[in-house]
């Protein structure tokens, strides 16, 4: 019963502090906006600049990265536990890296299609990631004895230089504006302007939440060794499967939406790991939603510290995410 | 025998003479090689287009160059060809170090050129005027290409000068990285000959990313936008201009005065900058 309220508790803290930060960011930016004239339904929205700023410049943008962060940070704690690697992230397995191939050739053969509204971007990006997902799966699971979590480690990091590699010849074959929008995409960005990409992404994102949400004790077991968890009764190698597929998917999801935004899967789980221990029960949720209070803070600062200038949101969290990197392995040795 | 008096120096005159001759004969390079497509044009537009005997793998203007054997480009330089042509003069550009190190070592003379702003055109035909031989047509079309800048920048002169915001990139079918030109620079110099006020003087760069909230907060009267494709039909023009009804309250969206402004080289810091800058003229004041 105690350990159900400190759940509880917990789980409803870090709501509390994800669901202030998401009310405080729409409100401050580069503008300063007045919120009256903004949610005033009387002015035509034609003429109101003030409700267009906050609804179609902040608001997607708050959005797009809550669901992103939330994302990431899971994906990562659930790669964490799988891998039994605490420096694994949601990049870790080649993700990240197909779908940056996916948007670079996107870009460089320039794409033109488009699916339900959704631009040729995104959707290279997210066939990407399911590519290279897929090839890893494949790869893991080819040796008899179910997904082995070594192979899954070894081909997701080859996998990531083989593609960064082809990314580099791809790159090198484009024209100039084409590799610089290509660079730039892979330093995240979040001004999404518009609702219909998050929607779209939505779907792969609550899907794997609800994989997520029957993980945490199978996680529990899974980092303490698999074979005690195997003792337990736990059927290691579908927990490890749905674990793998489901995060996978959400990474592609994300990584389409926002770009490969990075230290977000490393420095959250560990972050969190630190105020409320190791019980994934907890750590999972948790960090979900400091994930997104983060990456909306990220995204503030990106849009506000260098104003008119803004930082592409994947340089504001490498520039906090390399430090705290550096001083977690200096921690552990 | 006795020379005459007059003889030393008129026999040093000659010398002289030789010499300045040998060395005119020296100046006036015979193999150039341009790596920089945009004074590839200015070397042709100024009668020195005989003179180049390769150029770099981007160039396609003027159509003669493309029967030319290419040596690489800007962050490739192939330096073997290069000096296997035994070029007498190389246009580089200001950031191939190596190469200039390269070309130095093999005493190959080369002009080191840099983007710069409008005027910076004018001023690189006269010089490669005189670097090429070819000093009083280069001067001719500088002057030529001064005073249909000027035409424009009189004509426009009067006129309200509508806040504008020049685009020259953006992510196909949404509003996202959008890439703008901003306080100074080439794009930047070409818009203000042209009549408009940039919405981001105030940017010290040449090029700005803008969010769509600095383009809601600016409030541009006209967005002027740069677009590669030599043709665009009805659909395709309306799919280019579509993700922009997004932003609703900005005065160019709200009277249809988001232009495209379509066609290769528009924006070529070159002879064919007029074009350019009439384009723009005549979208900003119609």
């Amino acid at each position: 019963m105690s350990i159900r309220r400190r759940i509880l508790t917990v789980v409803a803290a870090f709501a509390v502090f994800a669901i202030a930060v998401m009310l405080w960011a729409p409100t401050v930016g580069s503008t300063s906006i007045s919120l009256t004239r903004a949610l005033d339904r009387s002015i035509p929205w034609e003429s109101n600049v003030d409700a267009q700023i906050f609804f179609v410049a902040r608001l997607p943008r708050v959005l797009a990265g809550a669901l992103v962060g939330a994302t990431l940070a899971a994906a990562g704690v659930v790669l964490q536990a799988l891998l039994r690697n605490p420096l694994a992230t949601p990049f870790t397995l080649g993700v990240s890296a197909g779908a940056s191939l996916g948007a670079m050739l996107a870009v460089t053969m320039q794409l033109e299609l488009s699916l339900l509204g959704i631009t040729s971007i995104p959707l290279a990006s997210f066939a990407g990631s399911l590519v290279a997902t897929g090839i890893v799966y494949a790869l893991a699971s080819s040796q008899r004895r179910g997904l082995s979590t070594n192979v899954l480690l070894l081909a997701g990091v080859t996998l990531n230089s083989f593609f960064s590699a082809l990314i580099l010849f791809v790159q090198y074959l484009a024209d100039f504006a084409e590799a610089l929008r290509a660079i730039r995409w892979m330093m995240g960005g979040l001004d999404v302007a518009d609702y219909f990409p998050i929607l779209a992404a939505l779907p792969f994102i609550v899907v794997a939440f609800a994989v997520f949400a029957m993980l945490p004790r199978t996680l529990n077991l899974l980092s303490v060794g698999a074979e005690s968890a195997a003792a337990k009764g736990v059927d290691i190698v579908s927990a490890q499967r749905l674990a793998f597929v489901s995060a996978s998917l959400a990474t592609g999801a994300a990584v389409s939406l926002g770009g490969p935004i990075g230290f977000i899967g490393i420095i959250v789980p560990h972050l969190v790991r630190l105020m409320v221990g190791s019980d994934h029960r907890i750590v999972l949720p948790a960090s979900a939603l400091f994930g997104a209070a983060f990456l909306v803070l990220c995204d503030l600062a990106a849009r506000t510290l260098m104003s008119p200038l803004e930082i592409p949101v994947g340089v504001v969290t490498a520039l906090i995410g390399g430090p705290f990197f550096l001083w977690l392995l200096v921690k552990r040795s | 025998m006795r020379v005459p008096k007059w003889c030393p120096p008129l026999g040093g005159l000659a010398v002289a003479l030789f010499l300045a001759a040998l060395v005119a004969a020296q100046a006036r390079p015979n193999r150039i090689i341009s790596l920089v497509p945009n004074v590839t044009e200015i070397l042709f537009a100024i009668g020195a287009g005989s003179q180049v005997v390769a150029v770099s793998t981007y160039d396609i203007e003027p159509a003669e160059v493309r029967a030319l054997p290419t040596v690489g480009a800007l962050v490739d330089p192939d330096t073997e060809r290069i000096i296997a042509l035994r070029p007498d003069l190389v246009i580089t550009y200001g950031s191939q170090v190596d190469l200039h190190t390269q070309l130095k070592r093999v005493s190959i003379p080369f002009f080191d050129y840099r983007h710069g702003g409008l005027e910076h055109i004018m001023v690189t035909m006269r010089a490669l005027g005189q670097r090429t031989g070819h000093v009083e047509q280069a001067q001719r079309v500088a002057s030529a290409l001064e005073t249909a800048i000027d035409g424009v920048r009189r004509r426009v002169a009067g006129k309200p000068r509508p806040k504008t915001l020049l685009v020259f990139g953006r992510e196909p079918g949404s509003l996202r990285n959008i890439y703008a030109s901003a306080g100074r620079g080439f794009l930047h110099d070409m818009l203000t000959a042209a009549g408009g006020e940039d919405v981001l003087n105030d940017i010290e760069k040449e090029s700005a990313q803008v969010s769509t909230e600095m383009i809601l907060a600016r409030r541009p009267d006209v967005i002027l936008e740069l677009n590669a494709a030599s043709r665009l039909n009805d659909a395709d023009l309306q799919a280019v201009l579509d993700p922009w009804s997004t932003l609703s309250s900005v005065p160019a969206v709200r009277n249809k005065r988001v232009v495209i402004l379509n066609g290769p080289g528009l924006t070529v810091p070159g002879p064919r900058v007029i074009d350019g800058i009439e384009k723009m003229a005549r979208a900003l004041h119609p």
